[in-house]
C-alpha cells in the first residue's frame, strides 16, 4: 500500500547574519507523505532543493531535544509533529525567545548559563561516602520526582513563556523544573543552597502562572507545576529563616 | 565566519494579542483591577465604620445601593469565579501534589478538597455574620 501524499507549502524564516540585514520567509514546495513529520520535511528540503537551509536536528525520536521549533506559530518538537495533523500551509520559524544565529538555528548561551546555575547535580552537606557505597532509594522516593527527569532540554517551554520572552534574566522553566527535580531527591542535601539563588527575583517568583510552558512540553514534563512547588519550597524556607531560631 | 546574532524584540504592550493562548492568560490577570476596585470600597467602608459617624456608613450604604453598584458587585463576583477561584483551584494538584507511598493521590481529590473547604468557610462566615441562624 502506497502512502497517500499531500503538497505541502512550506514559509521557511530564513536569515544569513553575513548577507541579512533581518531575517525574510522563503517559501519551498514539497510533496509530503501523510506519515511525515515536519522535521522529514525539513531534511527533504535540505537534501533536494536548498542545502544552504540550517537546522538542528539529531536523533529524530524525541530524545535529543534539538529540533524544536516554532510551526505554525506553536513551540514544537518536529520529529514529532506530523504533516497529518497540519494544515496545507505551513510556517517553520526559530524558537521565540531566542536570538537567531542562522536560518532556524538559535543561539541558546542564555539557557545553558541558567541551566549551571540551576545546580542540577546531586549536593551533599555530609562526608562523601566510602567509595563502594551507593546511596539508596525507595521507589516511592523517586516517584516524586520522575517526572522531571524525563526533560530533553528542547528549550519549547522558554519559547512559549511569555515571562522569558519579556524579561531574559528569568531563569525559566525548564531550569527551575530541573532544580526542583534535584531538591525532590531523597539523597540530595542541596535544597536550601539552590532556593538561596531560585527563590528570588528573577527566579520561581518572576512566573505568573501562565502555564504555557508546560502546555507545550513534549515530554510532559510539567515545569509550571514544578515552578509553583517551589514557591511554596521558598515561601516555607524564608519563614523558617526568619522565625526566632531559624538559621539566618 | 561571523556571528550576528538577530534579536526579535518582543512587542512590550502588545505582545498578547495575537496568540490565543496569552489572551486567556491576560483575561485573568485582569481580575487584579476587580480587585483594585473593589478593595478601595472595603477601604471607604471601613473608614466610614471607624469614623463611628452613623452618617459616614450611612452615605457609604446608600451608595451601593443603587443599580450600577449592584450590577458591579454581580459582574465582579462571577468574573472573579470564572477566572480566578475555578481557575486556581484546577492548578492547585500541580501546585500541591499528595503522594501517598508511590500512589500519587488524584488531582480531582484535590480539587474537590478545595470545594469542600471553600464551602464551609463561606457558611461560617455567613452564621458569623448572623445570615444563618441556628
Ligand atoms: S521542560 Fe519540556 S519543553 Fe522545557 S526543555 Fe524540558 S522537555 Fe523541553
Ligand atoms: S508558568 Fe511560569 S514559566 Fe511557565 S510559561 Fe508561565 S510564566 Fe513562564
Amino acid at each position: 500500500m502506497t502512502l497517500k501524499t499531500r503538497q505541502l507549502e512550506l514559509e521557511v524564516l530564513r536569515y544569513d547574519p553575513e548577507k541579512d540585514s533581518e531575517p525574510h520567509f522563503q517559501a519551498y514546495s514539497v510533496s509530503c507523505p501523510e506519515d511525515w513529520a515536519i522535521l522529514d520535511a525539513l531534511n527533504y528540503v535540505k537534501e533536494n532543493l536548498d542545502t544552504t537551509l540550517s537546522y538542528r536536528w539529531s536523533c529524530h525520536m524525541m530524545v535529543c531535544g534539538s529540533c524544536g521549533m516554532m510551526v505554525n506559530g506553536e513551540p514544537s518538537l518536529t520529529c514529532k509533529t506530523f504533516i497529518r495533523d497540519l494544515p496545507d500551509k505551513v510556517r517553520i520559524e526559530p524558537l521565540q525567545n531566542f536570538p537567531i544565529e542562522r536560518d532556524l538555528v538559535v543561539v541558546l548561551d542564555d539557557v545553558m548559563d541558567k541551566l549551571q546555575r540551576a545546580q542540577p547535580w546531586i549536593i551533599r552537606q555530609d562526608d562523601p561516602p566510602p567509595p563502594d557505597v551507593e546511596y539508596n532509594q525507595p521507589r516511592a522516593a523517586l516517584y516524586k520526582f520522575k517526572q522531571y527527569t524525563m526533560c530533553i532540554n528542547c528549550m519549547c517551554c522558554y519559547a512559549a513563556c511569555p515571562q522569558y520572552g519579556l524579561d531574559p534574566s528569568f531563569i525559566g522553566p525548564a531550569a527551575l523544573a530541573m532544580a526542583h527535580r534535584y531538591n525532590l531527591d531523597s539523597r540530595d542535601q542541596g535544597k536550601s543552597q539552590r532556593l538561596d539563588i531560585l527563590a528570588d527575583h528573577d527566579g520561581v517568583w518572576d512566573c505568573s502562572f501562565v502555564g504555557a510552558c508546560s502546555e507545550v512540553c513534549p515530554k510532559s514534563v510539567d515545569p509550571a507545576a514544578a515552578i509553583q512547588q517551589m514557591k511554596v519550597d521558598g515561601a516555607i524556607e524564608w519563614w523558617k529563616q526568619k522565625l526566632p531560631g531559624g538559621k539566618s | 565566519m561571523s556571528r550576528q546574532p538577530y534579536v526579535r524584540p518582543m512587542p512590550k504592550a502588545s505582545w498578547y494579542l495575537g496568540n490565543a493562548r496569552y489572551r486567556r492568560y491576560m483575561l485573568r490577570e485582569v481580575t487584579c483591577l476587580l480587585v483594585g476596585v473593589y478593595c478601595a470600597l472595603l477601604i471607604w467602608a471601613l473608614a466610614a465604620l471607624s469614623s463611628g459617624s452613623p452618617e459616614r456608613w450611612g452615605a457609604f450604604l446608600a451608595a451601593q445601593q443603587n443599580t450600577a453598584m449592584v450590577v458591579f458587585h454581580a459582574l465582579a463576583l462571577v468574573y472573579y469565579l470564572v477566572y480566578m477561584t475555578f481557575d486556581w483551584f484546577k492548578l492547585a494538584p500541580k501546585a500541591m501534589p499528595v503522594q501517598f507511598g508511590e500512589q500519587k493521590l488524584p488531582g480531582s481529590v484535590i480539587v474537590i478538597g478545595h470545594y469542600v473547604a471553600w464551602i464551609a468557610v463561606t457558611l461560617f462566615v455567613l452564621w458569623l455574620a448572623g445570615v444563618l441562624q441556628t
